[in-house]
């Protein structure tokens, strides 16, 4: 390797941090705007800092997808991601599927199967249905089975989470 | 998680600057550095966050001089780019099987190719292991189930990527840049088995960091696949994994390039493999062959012996599929 290298320049750059710094979170279409450490993670900022519950804490290390989040449409696990990168863009979480006090079809489905035991897993799985849905409308078994791979279920209520999956799927391309 | 600063990259050469200082760590899809630093591994008092180089997020392709891949662009991106699934099979077939869905929307190529291993002496801070510049490696007479059975030293994690070795079969080069180099290097050279005074398993420096992946285009009549032994169905690691593409001219294999992720602490080329099948007509008994040279020399640790056979068998029926079933993976 090894040619001409990249010489190093010194520029004025925006440091943030370590202690708290401002930034705004556009959570299910509503701007917050809250003071976080830069070591603040998406997934602590949405339950300690706002108040959103729903979005569960379970092994805080990328490997049970109980908080499993939508950022700009696209599933990611909250507790790996960090909340000042999340700044303007649009999170979405499962307190925002409700609208006027109506259940969103995803959750009606998850209800209606019974596809739930504990339910503590149950966030993170509508989460990722709703991210399948939103792209798919018409998804297969395995296309289900793919999108909640990255959700444990440790009560092993999988088939009826993949039943209300396509169940929901229906409701949605019925408009109900 | 211990407190840090935070600073959004702006351009590579002030990245560079910035990565160069002493406590400073690069961010991008944060996957495996956040899992380090909440496991207190590392405490870097600044973290660059590389997300806002905004150009290190590109695909492109041209048939002439194949495919481009920014550091940035995300396991999903590649899984899902009609190109990459068209061209490079090998490649989409690596990125789907690596990890989670939620996980390839944040992982990025470059933190995929450069990751830490998984070995749970190497992520327990309470194990001042030999990589983390103690003076053993507790894997050796301790918990080795998952560990390397190839060319291991002083060290016997394996490297973990699942890319690594589809791109090494694709003959992929990476572009780096740090504070004293700037140049492409093959994939291959990337890697290092980690040395008494470099304990990494990459040749990347301080402030050193890869802008860019590129892939040749694939040769004519080329064909591959990528297979992945896991202990369940997606999610994990792989025990075993083999990239396998090989080119042809009616029944004589042109071309063959191997490489097996799983069993060394870097992505291991297969080239006596190779050497065995490069013009010979593809037999039953070639495949055997070359699928015991792939695993020669292994020196299995007392709980990780079922690698062998296992890396075996995949490079048989990574042979298998490439040359005999055609398009059908």
């Amino acid at each position: 390797m090894a040619t001409k290298a990249v010489r190093p320049k010194k520029r004025k750059i925006a440091v943030r941090g370590p202690g708290k710094t401002p930034i705004k979170l556009i959570v299910n279409g509503e701007t917050h705007e809250l003071l976080v450490e830069p070591r603040r993670t998406l997934l602590d900022a949405l339950r300690k800092d706002l108040g959103l519950t729903g979005t569960k804490r379970a092994c805080d290390e990328g490997t049970c997808g109980a908080c499993t989040v939508l950022l700009d449409g696209k599933p990611i696990y909250a507790c790996m991601a960090l909340a000042l990168e999340c700044e303007g863009r649009s999170i979405e979480t499962v307190e925002g599927l409700a609208r006027n006090g109506k259940l969103h079809p995803i959750q009606a489905a998850f209800i209606e199967e019974d596809a739930l035991q504990c339910g503590f897993c149950t966030p993170g799985q509508i989460m990722s249905v709703k991210a399948l849905l939103d792209e798919n409308p018409n998804p297969t078994l395995e296309d289900v089975k793919r999108a909640v791979s990255g959700n444990l279920c440790r009560c092993g209520a999988y088939p009826k989470i993949f039943k209300a999956a396509l169940r929901a799927a229906e409701l949605l391309r019925s408009g109900s | 998680m211990r407190s840090f600063e935070h600073v959004n990259a702006l351009n590579i050469q002030t990245t560079v600057a910035l990565l160069s200082e002493p406590s400073t760590e690069a961010i991008a899809g944060g996957t495996d550095l956040l899992g380090e630093l909440k496991a207190r591994l590392r405490s870097p008092q600044r973290l660059v966050n590389l997300k806002t180089l905004s150009k290190l997020r590109e695909i492109r392709y041209s048939p002439r001089v194949g495919l481009r891949l920014g550091a940035l662009v995300t396991l999903a991106e590649i899984e899902r780019h009609p190109v990459v699934q068209e061209r490079f099979p090998i490649l989409a077939q690596a990125a789907s099987s690596a990890a989670t869905p939620q996980l390839r929307h944040m992982g990025t190529i470059g933190g995929n190719l450069c990751q830490k291993p998984r070995c749970w002496y190497y992520r327990n801070k309470l194990f001042h292991c030999w990589l983390k510049g103690g003076d053993i490696c507790f894997a050796e007479d301790g918990e080795n189930k998952y560990h390397a059975i190839l060319g291991a030293d002083r060290c016997h994690a394996v490297h973990p990527s699942d890319l690594a070795p589809a791109l090494i079969a694709l003959d992929a080069t990476v572009c780096v840049v740090g504070p004293e180099v700037e140049g492409e290097i093959s994939l291959e050279e990337l890697y290092t088995k980690p040395t008494e005074r470099h304990r990494r398993m990459t040749i990347l420096g301080p402030g050193e960091l890869i802008t860019e992946i590129r892939v040749p285009p694939p040769k004519k009549n080329a064909r591959g696949v990528y297979l992945k032994a896991m202990e369940r169905g997606s999610w994990s690691f792989a025990l075993v994994s083999v990239a396998a593409q090989m080119s042809l001219e009616g029944e004589r294999i042109t071309d063959a390039r191997i490489a097996l992720g799983g069993v060394a602490a870097i992505p291991w080329r297969a080239r006596e493999s190779e050497r065995l099948l490069v013009g010979q007509e593809f037999s039953e008994e070639l495949a055997e062959r070359a699928a015991e040279a792939a695993v020669a020399g292994a020196q299995p640790l007392r709980d990780n012996g079922y690698k062998v056979p296992l890396a075996k068998s995949l490079v048989k029926r990574a042979l298998e599929i490439s040359i005999r079933e055609r398009s059908d993976m």
